[in-house]
């Protein structure tokens, strides 16, 4: 796989929201980041605090900043890029950062890591995302349309209000709720075998919440079609520094920060990372 | 051998200081396992290297075979802080000597390698090896680990330290830092055992241990079950051990321990600190080497301006050392 990795400045530096509105059950914020690169990849990701009063909640924290893919960026005609970020109110940092609003500082450093690379062959891209893991497939998409290809997408939400963020393709989805609320009621994993045993050869791309990623993985497994799958892992500086952010995989651990966060299914035994993602 | 260091001025003035006669043009390093310069160049490019953000660089400690580090979740945020389990994960000796020291050796600063042995036979082979390379400036030993023979945490006893050092350094041409821990009774005592056997400087603080539970099932957080706790968290802490210890020896300190400022830099300097370390800071944001740096020289006035970097100057007067300069603490 050819390395989807746009490099970052070697800084944090202050990025201005534009807008937070709410997107169902989730929060997307856009912020104008003129001192970074226009052409971040598809599934490379920012570590994002606010620039003021980032710590001191109640629990005396957020201390650290918080991992997040970016859902899209658009260049800016002065340079940088504006970026957008779904976030969802999970811990003091998320729940942070959803206080944003327009014209306030957002602290960020970034791209980085490796992003989604290219199908292999001919192959048909398969999006698939669960939750808030339906960020970075939004960019991925809009790329592959870019270059002419059909993508399918597949997506998860436990609800429907979550679901909402299904709007954000403007374009036609699968979709499935754990509760029914919305789409067909399960998980993404029985629309993705139908897909994958009734259609032509695909390459499946994939974020979501590591039970999810696992089941896809497996399922790709089996069926002998190529996965990269975006992981996520409590991370502490997201450049390679803290060594925290390690996953399992057939060659040892690696870090997900610097050698992923996007790494392809058959590398993996098992997408089920251990105290799954941070904490919020 | 640069002279004695001359005071930090005011924002471009020359700020260079010597660190156990290795000249330095700042003075502010990594904490050792704070920052990956390999990892980082990888994210940010050759940027990192024209804006790089420590003035001496510190490895990731190396021990004599490979090790996978500790299993995950490896780390847990606390107020103000983080707890980190990482296990030392490296490529061992000969990993490092053959794929990461030629690329460290890129970097546009002297080259510290932290190494560790378990015992100490691993820890001679190590020094011996690492300081036959002409890349490497220092070498600093960590001492946070248990000896296998004694079973002792050579940094926690002033005998397994002084020992451990004193074989060391009839091995070694090049300046010995010793790394101690803040678990220890006396930090003091173990610093001047190390300064006996031969040990150049000392840094501190390494990390204080502690604790996390998973909030719903209460059994530990962290795969390797206890972590080290840094950040602003044990500032206060690192700022006690790095007073004590610097009235305890000659040699120069390397104070850290939560630094996040220059005025955190300053109260460690006016605590006795030679230089200072940046560690968990780096992980908000990896320019803050620079940005400390650039806040520490632009303190008017933070405490004698007069560093022991060359060592066997007065010990400071610490009844006074940290309320010198002239911006609070952050």
């Amino acid at each position: 796989m050819t390395e989807a990795r746009t490099l970052a400045p070697p800084e944090r530096r202050l990025a201005e929201v534009l807008e937070s509105r709410r997107v169902g059950a989730y929060t997307l914020i856009t912020a104008a980041d003129a001192g970074g690169p226009a052409d971040p990849r598809p599934g490379q990701f920012y570590m994002l605090a606010t620039g003021a009063q980032w710590g001191g909640g109640s629990t005396e924290r957020p201390y650290l900043p918080r991992a997040f893919s970016f859902a899209r960026a658009r260049p800016r005609p002065g340079g940088g890029a504006d970026l957008d970020f779904l976030l969802e109110d999970v811990g003091p940092g998320t729940h942070r950062l959803g206080l944003l609003g327009a014209g306030e500082p957002l602290a960020l450093v970034g791209p980085l890591g490796a992003g989604f690379g290219p199908a292999a062959g001919d192959r048909q891209p398969v999006l698939v995302g669960g939750g808030i893991g339906t960020a970075p497939l939004l960019c991925l998409h809009d790329e592959l349309i870019e270059v002419g290809a059909a993508p399918t997408v597949i997506l998860g939400f436990r609800s429907g209000a979550h679901a909402e963020a299904v709007a954000l393709f403007e374009r036609e989805v699968t979709l499935s709720t754990d509760d029914g609320s919305a789409g067909r009621p399960g998980l993404v994993t029985e629309p993705l075998r139908e897909r994958l045993e009734g259609g032509p050869p695909a390459t499946v791309y994939a974020c979501g919440p590591p039970p999810m990623l696992e089941a896809v993985r497996a399922l790709c497994a089996e069926q002998a079609v190529p996965a990269q799958l975006a992981l996520e892992s409590g991370m502490a500086c997201g450049f390679g520094a803290c060594f925290g952010c390690v996953v399992p995989t057939r060659e040892g651990y690696i870090r997900v920060c610097v050698d992923g966060p996007v790494v392809e299914g058959a590398r993996l035994r098992s997408a089920l990372v251990a105290g799954g993602g941070d904490q919020g | 051998m640069s002279p004695e260091s001359p005071a930090l001025g005011p924002r471009g003035a020359d700020r260079s200081v010597a660190l156990c006669g290795v000249p330095l043009r700042g003075p502010v390093l990594n904490g050792s396992g704070t920052f990956d310069a390999i990892a980082a160049r990888r994210a940010f490019g050759d940027a990192l290297l024209e804006r790089f953000p420590f003035d001496l660089f510190v490895s990731k400690t190396i021990t004599l075979e490979p090790r996978e580090g500790n299993p995950p979740p490896r780390l847990w945020e606390t107020p103000a802080g983080l707890l980190n389990s990482i296990g030392l994960p490296n490529k061992g000796l000969e990993g490092f000597l053959a794929t990461d020291l030629p690329q460290l050796a890129e970097l546009p600063v002297p080259l510290c390698v932290s190494v560790m042995g378990f015992t100490r036979d691993e820890l001679a082979e190590l020094v011996e090896r690492v300081d036959a390379r002409d890349e490497v400036s220092l070498i600093e030993l960590n001492v946070s680990c248990p000896n296998v023979e004694t079973g002792l945490i050579m940094g926690a006893d002033p005998d397994e330290t002084a020992r451990a050092v004193e074989r060391l350094r009839r091995l070694c041409t090049k300046p010995l830092v010793v790394k101690l821990t803040p678990n220890a009774v006396a930090p003091g005592a173990v610093a001047a055992a190390a300064e006996g056997a031969g040990a150049d400087a000392v840094s501190l603080v390494n990390t204080l241990k502690g604790m996390a539970l998973h909030p719903r099932t209460r059994q530990p957080w962290l795969g390797g079950g206890s972590g080290g706790l840094s950040g602003p968290a044990i500032r206060a802490v690192a700022l006690e051990q790095v007073a004590a210890v610097a009235g305890s020896v000659s040699i120069p300190v390397i104070g850290m321990g939560g630094i996040a400022s220059g005025g955190d830099a300053a109260e460690f300097m006016a605590a006795g600190a030679a230089v200072i370390a940046v560690g968990t800071e780096s992980f908000r944001d990896p320019a803050a080497g620079r940005r400390i740096g650039d806040e520490l020289a632009g303190l008017a006035d933070h405490g004698s301006g007069k560093h022991r970097t060359e060592g066997r100057a007065p010990a400071p007067d610490r009844g006074q050392g940290s309320g010198a300069h002239a911006d609070p603490p952050s």
